[in-house]
């Protein structure tokens, strides 16, 4: 598992602000200002954080476009008739919800902090590969059609099996990884 | 061909959601997920639109915007974890308005930009 994501770590260079790299934030919201020596030359750092920034689209940009793509093939292998249940939009947003249940798990409790990870595969693989406008859309072909039950059994089987998608990967990637189940209120965010 | 285009939609519309959730999100407070939620009803309308006018464009034009712009500027995953997220806050109330909030705005904003859409 840990060898796909070596690319990330490869990313990691020596092209970062003078400060040791490795103790710097690696949220992208909060720049290595903080970390920096006094004397250290502001305008390179500054030039530095806006690199990282275009590396992080270049990420999500890189990951979207796969992600669509996935997302667009699946599409085409499960061919749905107008006023029929959308299976295929209904298949890949299940999964991308199970999908991103076990991602945020491992990168916000689990894998060692990269500034490359979620924004690849959160927001650009999964956003990609989920769509909520052609699920809106499609609820609105299916009422047109007159096929309310359908429509209905769409809307709630795509909320709640989604939500349910996202908990059940949650709890996959808390058990795989030895952590509590159950966050309680008191949990990171409050 | 078609792949492509799909790909270079996507590989736009990703970064495009990530910079709009970014820039509401930093002018909301509160544990709503705004960014998300305001993003999915703007793909919404344009994916609306884009079929309700589908007969009178070409279809790469379609697959360019629709299956691959918006189909990557929106997302049901995040949709998804933020409202689970919220949840396992505690924060019921958030999270209902959220799911239904998006659901009933996300449906009604498609059905109003098809209808401009077809009558374009």
């Amino acid at each position: 598992m840990a060898a796909r994501f070596s690319k990330d770590s490869a990313d990691r260079r020596t092209d970062e602000p003078p400060a040791d790299p490795d103790l710097l934030p690696v949220d992208p919201d909060t720049g290595p200002i903080d970390g920096t020596a006094p004397d250290a030359d502001v305008f390179a750092v500054r030039a530095g954080r806006r690199d990282r920034q275009w590396r992080v689209l270049a990420a999500i940009s890189l990951g979207g476009g796969l992600g669509s793509v996935a997302r667009y093939l699946i599409s085409q292998a499960l061919h749905v008739s107008p006023g029929r249940f959308p299976w295929a939009t209904f298949t890949i947003n299940l999964s991308g919800c199970l999908a991103i249940g076990l991602l945020m798990v491992l990168v916000l409790d689990v894998w060692p902090p990269n500034r490359y990870v979620r924004p690849f595969f959160g927001v650009g693989v999964l956003g990609g590969y989920t769509t909520f406008s052609t699920f809106a859309v499609e609820l609105r072909t299916l009422a047109a059609h007159g096929s309310w039950g359908i429509a209905a059994a769409y809307a709630l089987g795509s909320l709640l099996g989604g939500f349910a998608a996202v908990w059940c990967g949650m709890t996959l990637a808390r058990l795989i990884a030895g952590l509590p189940v159950l966050r309680g209120r008191e949990g990171r965010r409050g | 061909m078609t792949v492509l285009l799909v790909l270079l939609g996507g590989a736009v519309g990703a970064p495009s959601r990530y910079l709009i959730d970014r820039y509401v999100q930093r002018r909301r407070d509160g544990v709503f997920p705004w960014g998300t939620f305001t993003v999915n009803l703007i793909g919404c309308l344009i994916l609306g639109l884009l079929t309700g006018s589908a007969h009178t464009l070409p279809a790469h034009v379609v697959t360019l915007l629709g299956t691959g712009f918006c189909g990557a500027l929106t997302t049901f995953s995040t949709f998804g974890f933020e409202t689970v997220r919220l949840l396992e806050d505690g924060s019921f109330r958030e999270a209902g308005l959220n799911a239904v909030g998006g659901l009933i705005l996300g449906t009604a904003i498609a059905a109003l930009g098809y209808a401009v859409g077809a009558a374009l």
